[in-house]
């Protein structure tokens, strides 16, 4: 294509631009997280000596070792229950003729839209009366009743696409249906499944509604809920609140660097086809 | 697929293990398998949200027996200015949440769209980083950014804009705005990489003939790239207003609704309402509220496309 030389160096501007707008607010909690706790900062400045104690104290002073290990559980147990639920819907959805299918689907996948606020305060009021508030329970089921929806729609279209051929073959070969399910679709349903891994976890890590409203103790809480906390105590000490915002998102970066492609075509058919 | 439905042998509920059936037959295992699915939704989700709305119909401070309302709530938050504001402010952020970056979304993908570039994987990554971040993160790097002795303010000095620099998340009149520009800051990247993805899917030879007729950047832009985006439009509009009618994470990290009422969304009010002063009959009516809205939306922006696709 011919385009000018003045047309493709403002394209590279524009990209630049926009790239640099996404991560200047990144690269201010960093920077400030490099300078020793409690240092009064004045906009973006270079520490003069830079070092990880930040993270160091932080970590001690926020008690993360529990936050994380609360988070990792959290998400994990989500994960688990919401793929071993998932992956049968998703294959009844789509691929098994039912009466009321249609219907329930629908019914299914409004959860996908629904404003959680408007389901938190019944859920909260009956875990309370259940003498379930301050548990992993309380954040890990409604989680994957949510969770779930998405999954379901996920593996729906991907069990869809799945090729014919190899369903009807297994069928000669006398599979049943639940066989089928789990010899033939789930081995070849592995990509598909680890973006849904992906990003449930990704989503349950970062909840944090859910978790502000079930719990109060100290033991229980998630990596965000932590983290309002930690804000709200040393607020005014920027660079520990910085370090501690960097630990919270660490370990989503990194899965995201690693599965980035995954990340983003999930986000995408899953948006574009719901 | 066939599209022969047996619908007789379907209602027929009493026969569930039916050894012998024909191909294609409606099946109840379906049921089976949804199961452990609508477990989990039903009731942690779907049960709670009726649960709910029964809840809107009673004066209930969480504690004491609740007395029914009938609609009282419902008319009180109707009629109520503090209702009336947050609402109000909801529409305001879609401003911020969803035309801003819809319209930057498309600025971005014109000028990329133009000719092959490098580093466009790059560039999709980087951008659609604020989308994989836990909100409260995103509040907590925000409100340095705009924290008075923060870098927009020190920026804004080393310009010679002084007179500008403020306490911007304080500020009565300005905090809306730069909360609503941080979920601007959030969602352009996922338009963006929306629409990078949906030029990709227009035929080239619809530019051949744009370029062949002579159009420059800008028409070929409203002739080929606009109405060949169309689809990602409709999704892009759907997520972000939607994200902006449920935003709460950040508002709550970064101002709580303050300063004053300045900053409240229903999302804020539906809390501080149902666990902070406990008028949680109220907060459910606001709550069912919020949630119709949430979804008369969606179906309207669908409805809207399908129309015009016919």
């Amino acid at each position: 294509m011919i385009t000018s030389r003045a047309e493709r160096t403002l394209t590279y501007v524009i990209a630049i631009a926009f790239s640099a707008a996404a991560l200047t607010p990144l690269v201010g909690v960093l920077l400030a997280a490099l300078h020793p706790p409690g240092t009064l900062l004045s906009g973006i400045s270079l520490p003069e000596t830079p070092s990880l104690g930040t993270f160091a104290s932080a970590w001690e002073v926020g008690d993360f070792q529990t936050l994380m290990t609360s988070s990792v559980f959290v998400s994990t147990a989500v994960v688990v229950l919401t793929t071993l639920a998932a992956i049968p819907a998703g294959y009844a959805f789509g691929l098994i003729r039912f009466p009321f299918s249609n219907v329930l689907f629908y019914v299914l996948i409004a959860g996908i839209i629904v404003p959680f606020e408007a389901v938190i305060i019944p859920l909260y009021y009956t875990f309370r009366d259940l003498g379930l508030t301050n548990t992993y329970w309380s954040l890990i089921l409604p989680q994957a009743g949510l969770q779930v929806c998405f999954g379901t729609f996920w593996m729906r279209a991907f069990f869809r696409s799945a090729p014919q051929e190899l369903i009807d073959a297994a069928r000669i070969d006398g599979a049943t249906t639940w066989q089928v399910l789990w010899r033939v679709l789930v081995p070849i349903a592995r990509p598909a499944v680890f973006t849904m891994v992906v990003l449930v976890f990704t989503w349950s890590w970062n909840d944090f509604l859910l978790a502000l409203v079930m719990i109060s103790d100290d033991a229980h809480r998630t990596a965000p809920l932590g983290l309002s906390v930690f804000k709200s105590r040393y607020g005014l000490d920027v660079p520990s609140v910085s370090a501690a915002a960097i630990l919270v998102a660490l370990p989503i970066l990194l899965i995201y660097v690693f599965a980035q492609r995954q990340f983003i075509r999930g986000v995408l058919s899953g948006s574009i086809k719901a | 697929m066939t599209e022969r439905r047996g619908t007789r042998t379907g209602r027929r509920r009493g026969t569930v293990s039916v050894p012998r059936r024909r191909p294609g037959e409606p099946r109840l295992v379906g049921f089976v398998y949804i199961l452990p699915a609508f477990a989990l939704y039903g009731l942690f989700v779907l049960l709670p949200a009726l649960d709910g709305a029964w809840i809107s119909l009673f004066h209930w401070d969480g504690v004491t027996q609740a007395t029914w309302a009938g609609v009282d709530n419902y008319v009180d938050a109707l009629t109520d200015p503090i209702v009336q504001q947050s609402f109000l402010h909801a529409l305001i952020l879609i401003v911020f949440y969803s035309i801003g970056p819809v319209v930057l979304g498309l600025l971005v993908t014109a000028a990329l769209s133009r000719h092959p570039m490098r580093g466009l994987t790059a560039f999709r990554t980087i951008v659609f980083v604020p989308q994989v971040l836990a909100a409260v993160v995103i509040g907590v790097a925000w409100q340095w950014m705009y924290d008075p002795q923060g870098p927009i303010n020190s920026a804004l000095t080393a310009l010679g804009l002084d007179s500008l620099t403020r306490a911007w998340l304080g500020d009565f009149g300005v905090a809306l705005p730069a909360v609503g520009l941080i979920g601007t800051w959030v969602t352009t990247g996922l338009c963006a990489v929306l629409f990078i993805a949906g030029v990709q899917q227009i035929p080239v030879d619809r530019y051949d003939a744009a370029r062949v007729d002579g159009a420059g950047p800008v028409r070929e832009f409203f002739a080929v790239t606009l109405p060949g985006l169309r689809n990602e439009i409709v999704v892009a509009l759907l997520l972000t207003v939607i994200d902006a009618l449920r935003a709460f994470d950040i508002i709550f990290v970064t101002t709580k609704g303050g300063p004053g009422t300045e900053t409240f969304v229903p999302t804020i009010l539906i809390y501080k309402r149902a666990f902070v002063s406990n008028n949680v009959g109220s907060a459910a009516a606001v709550a069912a509220m919020l949630t119709a809205i949430v979804l008369i939306v969606s179906v309207g922006i669908r409805r809207l496309e399908e129309a015009r696709e016919r």
